[in-house]
């Protein structure tokens, strides 16, 4: 184990996947001499030369094709959007071409490839800049959909993704790529999946993906405060999804409440909710409550986008909801 | 005797042999080769294009009769560029083309059986039923697909072009559009990129003058030849409808491109004979019946190559009619082969979504795919 950041995780599993197999290589803008534009890419250029760590022009719709392309040839692209805010210039490719080629082909040709890239909102960089992307991603069968919100999962996440031979969209954090954590040392590889409960409780379970994980935890940690322990579920893969693990700790605490990052309609939440009732009714105490972003594009403002964002509080709030209990101090 | 009712279009009886005076210049009776061809060629190549027209109007058949569905979009008038800029081609080059797919597959290599089967949606088809008419592949044969959406394969031929550089081979992948395809954003994207890293990429439009029913000059601010100079790529113009022209530049151009003579933009000239597709008639609002007919009067690759090879004495009518009557046989046949297909399992539905279903967690959450176990009333998760 070693301790590292967010972002050096994952440049340490495209490392460990580009020394094992050449046909990855990574393209997107700024990922090789400005060393990528959140620095995820830092020093891949000067290891592996510009045939393997390219920039390319701010030609979202052109570069996720031409990875896509190369990909139907066996190759293996890492494809970094800036952002995932500006994937949707590139929208035509991830779910007319790289989701449905293999069923079209009847499985002749297969699309081995990973976009990845920041997601959801950072700190006042206003409407276009700040949304959640995973449920239009999530929507198209053929794509596979990943949120590390750890320094460990992400490595073992984005190792797994470049090895799986479907579209995978790694769907990272910006405001993560500073946190700190243990990661472990050496061949580190997550199963596509797999949920990680990381809190245990027992009397309400906060099932969550990505960023809002430590939303979570900071919830439940106010809540234990009042004495109610919360389970915290991380989804971490959304598409394929743990179901099982979702059914057990609904199971355990029949308790529910969804947080996620983006809005709530036909959110990531809506499915995890009808997914709840049609397989967990009998074990449901109260209604499944959801939070996420205030239904509005994401203001300015500051005082209007902490507004807008999904707090801790509003998960406390949720939580002694379905607990049917007043609001509390915590 | 061969029938009347398709005389302008099949090129195979002799017309009224009008053309016959014009060309003799430049075709003596007594040479056996045009243009480094050798009669053999010639004919491969007279024979391929029937090919392509005869299963065009099987499929146009099948379509009248139900046994074809959805959207269908016919090659019929455009076969010169199937033949001319395909069969030059190495077996491990690459193809990819738009929607009206089905003879680019067979120039290809993807047999005559595979494509009229997916055309039928049965299993045997080269898609296994899951594509359709727009959707062929046989990557085994270098044939990429077959794309629906205008445009969106000019980035898919351009990263294959890529794999071809990284890996250091020497194929070269030729990426076909529609002209309309031209001003889309993904093909200015695509030419701006193969030109920085210099891809072997020979992009061809098919311009048959209309994207769908809008002529490229009433939506196009400049000429097809001026789109690739803003990236300092090459552009030429052939005539698709003489094929022999066309094979001539293909085969010399695929071994320039091949030699690292980097991206090329080819305007290819032709004409759709048909409506764009099924449900569009031949001519009306946006063409007239005149301009439709002095077309397939005068610029039919078929018969343009026939009579330069009558001319030149080097086919006579008995050698077309067998000519015929053999790919007209081969068509009848894909048609019965793809009749007697099966039509998809259903319990094939979920196959292929994904090519890794992963031990762990759900893909299909309709409550019906195939999965792991799960319990509760609605919890029928097995397919």
């Amino acid at each position: 184990m070693a301790e590292m950041t967010y972002r050096d995780a994952l440049n340490a599993a495209m490392c460990q996947e580009m020394d094992r197999d050449d046909s990855v290589f990574l393209m997107g803008e700024e990922v090789a001499e400005y060393d990528g534009a959140y620095k995820v890419s830092r020093g891949m250029l000067a290891r592996y030369g510009d045939r393997r760590v390219v920039d390319s022009p701010i030609s979202e719709l052109g570069f996720a094709g031409l990875c896509v392309g190369a990909a139907t040839t066996g190759l293996r692209p890492i494809c970094e959007f800036m952002t995932f805010n500006f994937s949707f210039l590139a929208l035509d490719q991830v779910i007319n071409n790289a989701a449905k080629m293999f069923y079209m082909s009847n499985g002749r040709i297969s699309v081995p490839i990973v976009f990845r890239g920041p997601t959801g909102a950072a700190l006042q960089l206003a409407a276009q800049h700040s949304q959640a992307c995973e449920t239009y991603y999530v929507h198209a069968p053929g794509v596979k959909v990943v949120t590390p919100g750890t320094p460990a999962d992400a490595k073992g996440l984005l190792a797994a993704a470049i090895r799986d031979d479907d579209p995978v969209a790694v769907m990272e954090g910006e405001l993560l790529y500073n946190v700190r954590g243990e990661v472990p040392d050496g061949e580190y590889v997550i199963p596509l999946g797999v949920a990680d409960l990381k809190r245990s409780g027992g009397d309400v379970s906060i099932i969550t993906h990505g960023k809002m994980v430590h939303v979570a935890l900071q919830a439940a940690t106010m809540l234990a405060r009042d004495g109610i322990e919360a389970d915290v579920l991380d989804l971490r893969s959304i598409r394929p999804l743990d179901v099982d693990a979702i059914l057990e700790t609904v199971a355990r605490t029949n308790r529910v409440v969804y947080l996620e990052e983006g809005w709530p309609f036909a959110g990531v939440g809506a499915q995890i909710v009808a997914l709840i009732q049609e397989e967990a009714f009998d074990d449901l105490d109260a209604p499944v409550m959801r939070v996420t972003q205030a239904d509005v594009p994401m203001p300015y403002a500051k005082t209007l986008e902490q507004l807008a964002k999904p707090g801790a509080r509003n998960v406390v709030d949720a939580c002694r909801r379905v607990l049917y209990q007043p609001a509390g101090s915590s | 005797m061969l029938q009347a009712t398709k005389e302008m279009e099949s090129g195979v009886t002799n017309g009224d042999g009008s053309g016959a005076a014009e060309e003799q210049d430049d075709a003596p009776g007594d040479v056996d080769v045009i243009g480094g061809l050798a009669r053999e060629e010639l004919h491969s190549l007279l024979g391929e294009m029937l090919l392509y027209r005869r299963f065009e109007e099987k499929a146009e058949e099948a379509y009248a009769i139900g046994k074809i569905g959805g959207f269908c979009h016919l090659h019929i008038g455009q076969e010169g560029l199937a033949a001319g800029a395909i069969r030059p081609l190495r077996a491990d080059d690459l193809v990819i083309t738009a929607y009206r797919d089905h003879t680019m597959a067979i120039a290809k290599g993807i047999t005559p059986r595979a494509a009229m089967a997916e055309l039928y949606g049965r299993v045997d088809g080269c898609s296994g039923g899951r594509g359709g008419s727009m959707h062929l592949f046989d990557p085994t044969v270098g044939f990429m697909g077959g794309h629906g959406i205008v445009g969106g394969q000019i980035p898919i031929g351009t990263g294959l072009g890529w794999a071809i550089r990284y890996r250091g081979d020497d194929q070269v992948c030729v990426c076909f559009m529609g002209d309309a395809a031209v001003n889309q954003g993904a093909f200015l994207e695509s030419l701006n990129m193969a030109a920085i890293w210099h891809l072997p990429v020979i992009y061809v439009v098919e311009n048959n003058e209309y994207g769908m029913g809008t002529a490229f000059s009433r939506v196009s601010a400049t000429e097809m030849e001026a789109r690739s100079g803003a990236y300092g790529i090459p552009a030429h113009t052939v005539n698709g409808q003489d094929v022999l022209e066309t094979y001539r530049f293909f085969a010399d151009m695929a071994e320039r491109v091949r030699g690292g003579a980097g991206p090329q933009f080819v305007n290819a000239e032709t004409y759709r004979f048909r409506g764009h597709s099924m449900s569009d008639p031949v001519s009306g609002t946006y063409r007239s019946k005149e301009e439709v007919e002095s077309h397939v009067q005068e610029q039919d690759p078929i018969t343009i190559l026939r009579d330069r090879l009558m001319e030149a004495d080097l086919l006579t009518q008995a050698e077309l009619e067998a000519m015929d009557a053999e790919v007209r046989a081969v068509c009848e046949d894909a048609a019965e082969f793809a009749d007697a297909s099966p039509v998809p399992d259903p319990a094939t539905l979920y196959d292929n979504v994904y090519a890794e279903v992963n031990a762990h967690g759900r893909l299909f959450l309709d409550g019906r795919g195939p999965g792991p176990a799960a319990g509760g009333p609605g919890g029928a998760t097995h397919g």
